[in-house]
This record gives C-alpha cells, structure tokens and sequence, in this order.
C-alpha cells in the first residue's frame, strides 16, 4: 500500500503566516441574513455605463478575442497616457512606462515582487486595504505598519515616516483617497512626504484607485510632485471610477527599469489582462467622463447625508474627502468595533466593516460604504440609531 | 453653473417631491440657502415645472400616442414661429419640436383612441395653411420616457460584503 498523503503539509510556511482576512468572516455572517442592508461593500452599485458594456459586446461581435501585447494594447496605453498628461500634467511613455494589469490587485502584488528581495522592509500605511500586508509577505518582505490617526484626519505625517524607516526599507505603499477612511491628502502634505522619501532613497508605491472619487478639490497624483516620477509606481484602475470591478482592469505607471521588470512576472503569470476589459477601458477613458462624473456627484450627496446621519446619531464621523467610505468611531458606546459590527448585523441587520479589519489602527471604527442607494442608507441609519438607542 | 446649484438640480430632477430639508442634507447647503436657491431657479425659468412619470399602460388608462411629422411651407418674412403657437395651443399637442432632416416639426399627439387622434391629425393639423404633409406614427409601447425605463428590470446583485 502507498503512504497516505498530508496536504497541509505541503503548504508553504508563509500561507500559514499570513492571518485570514477578517473580512471573510463578516461575509460569512451577512450571507446567512434576509433583508439586510449592507454598508459594508467595497464597489459601487452602479451598472459599468451602457457605452463601456456596449463597446466590449460589440467587440465579442467583431471577434475580438485573442491575447493583447504583454504590456496591454496599444491604444489603452496611449490613451492611459493622454488621460495623465493632461490631468495631472506628467507624461508617461506608452511603450515603455505603462503596464496593463488584472486589477490593481494584480499591480500591486506584481509592483512588490518586483522591487522586494527577501527580508527587505516594506511601510504599510494602515488602515488601509486588507491586501497590502499579505501581498508584501507572500513577496518575502516584511511589512512595517504606521498608523494613521484621527486626529491628523488619518493623514500620513512626514514624523511617522521618519520613524517607521530604518536601513532596510524598500519601499512604501500609500493610497490616497483611502479606503477605509476616506482620507485625503492635498499637495502640501505630500510634498512632505516626499521630502522624506528622497532623503531615504525609498521607492513609492502609490494606489490611486479612488483619484477620481474625491470631493471638495482635486486629487493630487504623488508621482507629479518633483522629483517623484522616478521614484514613483503609481497604481490605478478602472473598477471605482467607471464601476467596473469585475472587468479586473487596471494599470500601473513607472519608470521604464521598474516596468519591465514588472512585466516579467506579469508575463509568466498573467500573460495579459483580458482583452474585452481592455477595449471597456478604452471606451471609459474616451467617453466616460460625463457619466463617471454624475456617478461622483451623487456619490458626494450620500457622502453629505451619512456623515450627517451618523454624527446625529452620535457616532462621530470626520469629513471623509475621498471614496465613497464613512469610518466613524464607535468607542463612545462602549463597544469595540468587532462588537458593534456584529451586533449591529444580528439586531438591525446592517452589515458594516469594524475598523479593526484594515489594521490595528482602525481599532475602534466602523467602515461604513455609501455606494448604496439613497433609500438604503437611510434606512441603514434608521437602523443604526435604533440599535444605538437600544445600548 | 456652480456645483451646488447642479446638485439641487439633479436632486429635483430625480425626485420633484424631494423637500428642501433632504436637499439640504444632500448638498451640505443650509435649509435657507436651498430655499433661496430653489426659488431664484422658478423664477429664471430653469425650473419650468414639477412633473410625475407615469405609466399610464399600467393604470389601466388607454390613453393613445402618435408622433407626427409635419412638412410646412414657409413664407418669406414669417417664420415657424405663428404656426407652431396655433399648434401648442391645442391640448391634445403633447409635445412640439423644430427638427432638422427630411421633416421640419415634430408633435406628439395624444387622444382616447386611434380614431381620434386620426380625426384631430386630418381636421386640425393638415388643414393648416402652411401644413404641406403629414406623416403619422402611432406610439405601439413606451419602454422608456424622460430617462425613465418603464418595466421591471432584473436586479443585479452584489456580494454583501467585499474588501
């Protein structure tokens, strides 16, 4: 008889290292429930615009289904280039400096092994996104956490970078307008940030997803600042913008050095992002701009009325300036976080993500997700109050 | 425009019941200033009128729609506009339009029954003097009006809860 096998075994030590997201759990539950209202969903719902749809079945049509170049189509990329210089005024060459990716997700992972050898020390700024930390790790990296702090509005400071970076630094990632709190950073405070990055030679690894999803003035694209492009890999993509999650459609702009060597692992993973995503994504960037913009403006309209809604109730909620995230604090009910999300989804049946999910220091907040209808939301805050007054 | 005045717009135009207090809520503006702003767009004439949406089919109410097609003559010193002020005079003249193409106006008409609006087309619009042709359609089902989808539409569905 042959040896019985032990597939745990075979499993590499770092899977084991890496903690399961908490957000699986809070899946787990909802999925259980009827006639909940979930806050807790990072994408928009909204429908990907008719066009952008359109545009991708009439290349089915056509027969447009083979594999694109490594790097992305062409005209993607000169497009992605045009869509930057004249945004943000930095101009990227298309043939070499854009690379088109499965998601930001795909970016991103593909951004850190590119740069990572093992035992370098990568900053994760938190809270942040649930990817960040198992991404630098499955890399070989070790990830080195800031927290950012309320009272800073949940902005990096120049001081705590100063601090986190020691000899083995590589690199940090930072994203900006920030999922989960909504935070902004404007152009001063990034220039800081940037002064600090340069004197410590470190590369910047910028997700920008949520640029176009800011409210009362612009974004600022870190890898405009002087002398940042160089030092810069900034990610972004199609899925907040142009409600287009499930295309998996995204891009990462950097240096030529740092391009190809992201395309190499992009290459013998990847091979390419898929083709009908892309010709979606060309179509959003030359004519999406209208409805991307209806989409924000109403997106700032919930934003107004659930930060309203929840410091009414009590739970205070700063101005989020970016995404379509509120993160109020729940410590004055006397509820940790997970308490409260889990409570509030067994009583009231609103599901919301405990801060504590995107790091130690969303301890003690609620993320709380306005791409949700007007009337959900609503009703989710009637909801809320209800469970606060019952406490 | 500034982008509070396009935001109470574009609440108004999506619900033309919403109260200024919601308005207000929505836009970060003080109840007052909504108010003020509210009245000054009536009184410009950037808000012509509060209307509902609704599916007749559905009440129950069988009330018929044609478009019509109007070719007219004119003459040298008056425009279009003396002919089309006879025709949005008469209620059953939904709707007038000035188009380019082949055809010069556009009407919706509407009436209890086929035979009526045949009868107003024949007696009251192509008796006209400066009426050369008409042309009538008659409307056989409304799927979507003034940027309304009027059925059901299958729900799409998200996760609960994603990162």
């Amino acid at each position: 008889m042959r040896k019985a096998c032990t597939p745990s075994k075979f499993v590499a030590d770092v899977i084991n290292e890496v903690p399961p997201s908490g957000i699986r759990r809070y899946f787990d539950l909802a999925s259980g429930l009827e006639d909940v209202i979930s806050l807790g969903v990072g994408e928009p719902d909204y429908v990907t615009p008719w066009h952008i749809r359109e545009a991708c079945i009439h290349s089915l049509e056509c027969g447009e289904t083979s594999y694109t170049s490594n790097y992305g189509l062409i005209e993607l990329r000169e497009e992605l280039a045009n869509h930057y210089s004249e945004k943000y005024g930095i101009n990227y060459n298309p043939d070499s400096e854009i690379l088109v990716t499965s998601g930001v997700s795909e970016a991103l992972d593909v951004a850190i092994r590119a740069i990572t050898n093992p035992g370098d020390e990568i900053i994760v700024v938190q809270p942040s996104y649930v990817a960040y930390v198992p991404s630098v790790m499955f890399a070989g990296g070790v990830p080195v956490i800031i927290s950012t702090k309320l009272e800073n509005h949940f902005k990096l400071t120049a001081e705590e970078l100063e601090a986190a970076i020691t000899a083995k630094t590589k690199a940090i990632i930072i994203n900006f307008p920030n999922n989960p709190t909504g935070a902004t950073m404007g152009r001063e405070d990034l220039e800081a940030i940037a002064d600090v990055v340069c004197e410590h030679d470190i590369m910047v690894i910028s997700d920008e997803v949520y640029d176009c999803l800011t409210y009362n003035g612009g974004h600022t694209c870190f890898a405009s600042l002087e002398g940042m492009r160089e030092r810069t890999i900034l990610l972004n993509g199609f899925s907040k913008a142009y409600a287009m999650t499930g295309f998996r459609l995204a891009y990462a702009m950097a240096s030529p050095k740092i391009i190809s060597a992201m395309m190499l692992i992009h290459q013998y993973s990847m091979l390419c992002a898929p083709i009908t995503a892309q010709i979606g994504a060309i179509e959003a960037l030359k004519n999406g701009k209208q409805e991307m913009q209806r989409m924000v403006r109403d997106y700032d309209r919930r934003r107004h009325l659930i930060v309203n809604g929840l410091n009414k109730i009590g739970l205070n909620c700063f101005e989020p300036k970016g995404a379509f995230y509120a993160f109020p604090s729940v410590v004055n009910t006397g509820l940790s976080s997970e308490d409260f999300a889990e409570r509030l989804m067994n009583e009231q049946k609103v599901v919301t993500i405990p801060g504590s999910v995107f790091g130690e220091a969303g301890t003690g907040f609620l993320r709380c997700s306005y791409a949700t209808s007007r009337e959900e939301i609503e009703e989710a805050l009637e909801r809320i109050g209800a469970f606060v007054d019952g406490l | 425009m500034d982008d509070k005045t396009r935001h109470v717009l574009e609440c108004l135009e999506e619900d033309a019941r919403m109260s200024h207090e919601k308005i207000a809520t929505l836009t970060g503006l003080t109840l007052d200033e909504v108010s003020k702003k509210v009245t000054d767009l009536e009184k410009r004439g950037i808000i012509r009128k509060y209307k509902t949406v609704i599916d007749w089919d559905l009440a129950g109410d069988e009330n018929v729609y044609a478009i019509i097609e109007l070719k007219v003559s004119l003459e040298r010193t008056i425009g279009y506009q003396p002919l089309v002020e006879r025709l949005y005079k008469f209620p059953e003249v939904r709707s007038v339009r000035l188009l380019s193409g082949q055809y010069d106006l556009s009407l919706t008409v509407s009436g209890k029954t086929m035979k009526e609006v045949a009868f107003f087309v024949a007696e009251k619009i192509s008796t006209l003097e400066q009426v050369q042709h008409t042309t009538t359609h008659f409307v056989l089902k409304t799927y979507k009006e003034d940027g309304v989808i009027l059925h059901e539409q299958d729900h799409v569905s998200r996760l609960p809860v994603t990162p």
